[in-house]
């Protein structure tokens, strides 16, 4: 081989950085987050479910909370109706946080493990600890 | 139609059938329930593919032998002490070369000297032309930057850096989940790059299916995860329950992700796997670009060709001496008597 060394030590580094997510992961088992729900004033409910099923809040929960926003402040509704026909009030740190009133174990738990950190928390209060 | 030809011609139509193959492919396995197979299985081996097939190319090019140095033409290379060199396009020393490779690499220098020949009126002109070398460095950027924030998938702790890159991408707090610019700007560099080749005559022209396939592979890519973003959203705790387990090397098989997740992820393997064959192996080849990575250094150093043989040479005394009487015979001058 021409320039041998180089080529080697040069295909060396690509190889490292490649295997890096592997590398940086020798020995280390992640475990997946679990919010808890179970907060005093789920427990007192007599059904103990979201505003809609868990499975979409999971993924939808986010755009949610941008309809919710745009609801109350431009429309200036104040109750959600969901698709159960149950309704609910619109509002982040008295409905949602009502319930979840244990953001840090709940939110946070995910939002670190998915690496998002909403900006929500720059104006409104996380309950105690504004973010 | 502009194209109609060569989607007849089949240039454009066989990697665009491959891309949506692909994909069929994908929801086809989510349907039979082979989340294993899709989820596991084949990333693992495209991986594994990419890795190897990488060195081996790398490898087979770097034992063809290179012998001269490459003076570019477009910088003066070292000369009399009172004429000034330009020392990054005409480097002679090593950290020339770096930092020429280097700017070659971020910034496609060269490709910034792209030129136009057309006519204009009755002479031939050389105009400037520039959009190919922004399209080229958008797309490639805003690469580098998706793959670089798709590291919060496979890092737990995630850090910092990475956080900052996805918040500096997502500055302009445009929906919610937030919009990334990047995401934009691959779409638009990428659909840039696919309608000059078939709008352009001569570049339609030479462009071929090679070309093509990857064009559409990365918008397939780029559009399934924009499409996972925003719209068919899934649960990125449980992909990253998948992504962890297979970079700690204890894959687990993935709960229910929507099939667009698998949709991606297969085409990311299938470029992963189609990389090495591929033109894209551009990302090994240009550090060894004989015009970006060698010293100017031919009138200083002497460089022996590394295919030389023994040549059989027969000096002018040996050819004296073989015929010495028959020269002086004919009163030739000789150099020893
Ligand atoms: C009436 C009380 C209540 C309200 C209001 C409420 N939640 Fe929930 N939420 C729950 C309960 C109970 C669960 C667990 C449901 C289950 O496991 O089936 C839950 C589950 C969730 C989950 C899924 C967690 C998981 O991993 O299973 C998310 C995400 C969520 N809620 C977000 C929100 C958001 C965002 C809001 C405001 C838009 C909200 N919730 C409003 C009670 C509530
Ligand atoms: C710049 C500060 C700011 C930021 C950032 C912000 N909000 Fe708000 N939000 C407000 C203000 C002010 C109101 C109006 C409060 C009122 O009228 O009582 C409001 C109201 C709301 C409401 C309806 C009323 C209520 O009680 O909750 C929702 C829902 C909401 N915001 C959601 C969000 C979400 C989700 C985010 C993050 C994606 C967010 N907001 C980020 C300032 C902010
Ligand atoms: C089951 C895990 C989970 C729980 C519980 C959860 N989230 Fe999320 N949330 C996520 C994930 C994952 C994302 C990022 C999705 C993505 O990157 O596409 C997210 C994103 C968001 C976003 C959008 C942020 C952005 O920058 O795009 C908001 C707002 C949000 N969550 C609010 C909440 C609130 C408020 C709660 C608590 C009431 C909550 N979430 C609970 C998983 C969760
Ligand atoms: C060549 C490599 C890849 C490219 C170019 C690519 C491209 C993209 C793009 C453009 C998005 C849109 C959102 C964003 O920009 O973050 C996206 C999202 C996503 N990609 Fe990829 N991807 C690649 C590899 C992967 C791999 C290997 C995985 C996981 C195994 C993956 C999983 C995801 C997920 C889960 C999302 C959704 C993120 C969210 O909702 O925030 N991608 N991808």
């Amino acid at each position: 081989m021409y320039k041998g060394g180089r080529i080697i030590a040069g295909l060396l580094l690509f190889a490292c950085l490649a295997l890096m997510p592997f590398l940086i992961n020798i020995g280390k088992a992640a475990a997946k987050p679990s919010p808890q729900v179970n907060t005093p004033f789920i427990q007192q409910l007599t059904t103990q479910t979201c505003v809609e099923p868990a499975a979409f809040m999971k993924t939808e929960h986010m755009q949610l909370l941008n309809q919710w926003r745009d609801a109350a402040l431009r429309d200036g509704k104040t109750v959600y109706v969901n698709s159960q026909g149950q309704s609910f009030p619109i509002s982040l740190e008295n409905s949602c946080l009502k319930c979840h009133s244990n953001p840090q174990q709940f939110c946070n738990t995910c939002h670190t493990y998915a690496a998002v950190k909403p900006y929500c928390w720059d104006c409104h209060n996380q309950g105690g600890t504004s973010q | 139609m502009w194209a109609w030809r060569e989607v007849r011609e089949l240039k454009i139509l066989y990697p665009l059938l491959g891309v949506l193959a692909l994909v069929l492919l994908a929801y086809a396995g989510v349907v039979a329930h082979l989340n294993v197979f899709f989820g596991i299985v084949v990333p693992y081996l495209a991986f594994l593919l990419f890795l190897v097939g990488f060195m081996v190319r790398v490898i087979t090019w770097g034992r063809s032998p290179v012998p001269f140095r490459i003076p570019t033409t477009c910088g003066q290379q070292k000369s009399l002490p009172w004429i000034k060199q330009n020392r990054l396009e005409n480097p002679s020393s090593a950290l020339g070369v770096v930092g020429r490779m280097t700017l070659e690499v971020l910034l496609f220098r060269s490709l910034f000297r792209n030129l136009k020949t057309e006519k204009r009126g009755d002479r031939l002109a050389y105009g400037s032309a520039k959009w190919l070398w922004l399209g080229g460095l958008v797309f490639h950027w805003s690469f580098l930057i998706i793959v670089l924030r798709h590291l919060r998938l496979f890092m737990e702790p995630v850090p910092v850096l990475i956080t900052q890159l996805g918040d500096l991408d997502s500055f302009l707090q445009i929906g919610i989940p937030l919009f990334y610019i990047t995401d934009g700007l691959i779409l638009a560099a990428l659909t840039y790059l696919f309608l000059r080749r078939v709008l352009v005559p001569q570049i339609r022209y030479i462009s071929l299916q090679a070309d093509y396939f990857p064009l559409f592979l990365l918008l397939g890519i780029a559009a399934s995860g924009v499409l996972m973003r925003y719209v068919w959203k899934v649960d990125i705790v449980e992909v990253k329950a998948l992504t962890m387990s297979l970079v700690t090397l204890r894959p687990e098989v993935p709960l229910s992700i929507g099939a667009i997740f698998y949709i991606h992820l297969f085409l990311v393997s299938a470029l992963f796997a189609y990389f090495p064959l591929s033109k894209l192996m551009h990302m090994g080849g240009v550090f060894l670009s004989p015009t970006r990575n060698m010293i100017n250094n031919s009138r200083s150093v002497r460089h022996i060709n590394p295919w030389n043989y023994p040549v059989q040479v027969h000096t002018y005394e040996a050819y004296e001496a073989e015929f010495r009487a028959k020269m002086k015979k004919a009163g030739l001058p000789l150099e020893t008597e």
